[in-house]
């Protein structure tokens, strides 16, 4: 699989990733090198095989659905960029 | 004192050869020496340490005394440690003072082992050399040209050049093993899900495992005793009782049987390096053990898998990023697209943005099948290769990296090659199985590790295993010149 340069600028979008211009040829290249690695697992049948998400097959563990952590917010907050009246500012969204 | 393994330590705190405040200084006043050399800690919370060292000298004087009490020891990076900055080697999180601990934290300081700091570590765990710090590489105190390995290069360097007689590490692809080999210590990645993933910054959630570096296998399973458990804020850790480490560590090896995968001694494998560790798995049999040849057919597909699950679950994981809550923010945004583009843009390093490129790629629709789906097949193929070595064979043992330390700058620019650098230790996080490193001898005067592969939940097995070796061969004692 190669990658051009549209494919990386669609994909650093995808990805909401601002990456330099100039570093994109290095990027399509790169990117190109890795996927042309991986495809050495099309070398082998995977018929039937069941995919693996988890080394132990656990499955998801569900807890009572109750309150077990207090309102930290304030605390949480001190290492945000900018708030206001406990929310977090972003740049205005909507007109 | 910094030539003293952890046991020694303890002892000599609890029958008061020393105090833990005069180790603590004596570790930071070896990191103010040496550390502008290595550039291990990325972070040094002396006065911190001090105060935490005092009040392991009261419980000591107190009689309350567990086997960590006073130790000092440096984190990785990756652990979040209440109002201390975790920065994971990255400039998104350069201005994160984390709010809360990490479990293995918290555990940690309930042993009573004290932190002397964070240690640097390739960004947000991704390299096999360090070298994609946004803190500057690590230097190998062996040979200060070379790379200390990685992610968790600086804790690596950090027990090597007796700087600390601890640290914690990750492992997601050899984060552990790789370094603990470069570097000539004793590394543990125990069983996935044993070691709390609570509050240690996730690169892929399902590879990810927290382990100690220590110079000994001995102090590995003290260190080890500390960080496992069972952690209701970790959906993966396992509920299981932890073993008691030490137990077993003195266990005659008689009947121990190592398999040797062919997979692990062909093609790529440097001569020195698989000569060192030929020779130090002669030294089990001597010790008692039988060895047999064994294969592991689907070997050549670990890091094709992994280089499509771990970027996808990077990609994913990283997506928390964004500038809005935490971490990095970008300067003057005109719309909301612009301030996450811009602070992911400015605050990840090229590395990570590779990762994050070939994780949205192979999840985007119409690709999840091709690459994410078929890598998680591959993966069970892998898996299923050692169960079926592990009927014939209680240990598999085999070299944890190609080739001793290579130089700084070498592999930068080739990711497909530095990759490879991880060959040997990839299949074992797939697999979600325990290992673990040990020095095994030199090769033209750099470290060699002997790499241990043992079924679900054996890490007792490997330890003692390590722990026999270590009574027959002083590699892991030798120190690299200039940090005697």
């Amino acid at each position: 699989m190669s990658l051009d340069a549209s494919d990386v600028e669609k994909i650093a979008h995808l990805a909401r990733l601002g990456i330099n211009v100039d570093d994109i040829p290095g990027y399509a290249r790169n990117l190109s090198d890795i996927l042309s690695f991986v495809e050495q697992l099309n070398s082998v049948d995977t018929t039937g095989v069941e995919p693996l998400a988890h080394p132990l097959e656990a499955t998801q563990r569900l807890r009572p659905d109750v309150v077990t952590e207090g309102n930290n917010r304030e605390h949480f907050q001190q290492v945000a960029p900018e708030t206001e009246s406990g929310l977090y500012l972003v740049p205005q969204v909507i007109e | 004192m910094h030539q003293k393994s952890l046991v020694e330590l303890a002892t000599d705190l609890r029958s008061g050869v020393c105090s833990s405040e005069e180790l603590t200084r004596a570790c930071l006043q070896r990191i103010a020496g040496h550390d502008p050399r290595l550039n291990s800690f990325v972070t040094v919370t002396g006065s911190q340490a001090l105060a935490a060292a005092q009040a392991a000298d009261a419980a000591i004087k107190a009689g309350n005394a567990g086997p960590l009490t006073g130790i000092p020891f440096a984190h990785k990076d990756i652990f979040c440690t209440n109002g201390v900055k975790t920065s994971c080697g990255s400039r998104m999180l350069d201005n994160f003072i984390a709010p809360y601990d990490a479990t293995v934290t918290e555990k940690m300081h309930e042993a009573g082992a004290v932190m002397i700091g964070k240690t640097n570590m390739d960004e947000f765990a991704m390299g096999s050399s360090n070298e994609t710090s946004f803190y500057g590489p690590v230097k190998n105190p062996w040979d200060e040209t070379t790379v200390p390995g990685g992610s968790s290069g600086g804790s690596a360097a950090a027990v090597a050049a007796r700087l600390v007689p601890a640290s914690t590490g990750t492992d997601t692809g050899g984060s552990i093993r790789q370094p603990a080999a470069l570097c000539g210590i004793t590394g543990l990645k125990p069983t996935y899900g044993r070691v709390s993933r609570y509050g240690m910054i996730a690169f892929a959630s399902s590879l990810d495992q927290a382990g100690p570096f220590t110079r000994s296998a001995e102090d590995a399973a003290v260190m080890l005793g500390a960080m496992a458990g069972f952690d209701p804020r970790d959906s993966t850790s396992v509920d299981r009782p932890v073993d008691d480490y030490t137990a077993q560590l003195n266990a005659p090896l008689q009947g121990l049987r190592i398999g040797l995968p062919g997979e692990y001694f062909g093609d790529g494998l440097d001569a020195g390096v698989g000569d060192a560790v030929s020779a130090a798995i002669a030294e089990f049999t001597k010790l008692g053990a039988t060895v047999t040849d064994i294969t592991l057919p689907n070997t050549h597909l670990s890091v094709p898998a992994y280089y499509v699950v771990a970027p996808a679950e990077c990609s994913s994981n990283l997506s928390r990023f964004d500038g809005v809550r935490f971490g990095h923010r970008a300067g003057n945004p005109q719309d909301l697209t612009d301030l996450y583009t811009r602070s992911r843009g400015e605050g990840f390093g090229d590395e990570v943005k590779r990762r994050i490129l070939v994780g949205t790629y192979v999840l985007s629709a119409g690709y999840y099948d091709a690459y994410y789906l078929k890598a998680q097949q591959a993966r069970h193929l892998i898996r299923d290769d050692f169960m079926q070595a592990f009927k014939q064979v209680d240990v598999i043992m085999g070299p944890t990296a190609p080739s001793v330390a290579f130089k700084l700058g070498e592999k930068a620019d080739d990711p497909v090659s530095m990759y490879l650098s991880d060959i040997y230790t990839i299949a074992v996080n797939l697999a979600g199985l325990p290992a673990m490193s040990i020095p095994a001898g030199f090769s033209n005067g750099m470290p060699v590790g002997l790499h241990m592969v043992g079924n679900y939940f054996e890490e007792s097995r490997l330890l003692n295993a390590g722990h026999c070796y270590q009574q027959v061969s002083d590699w892991h004692t030798r120190t690299p010149q200039g940090f005697e």
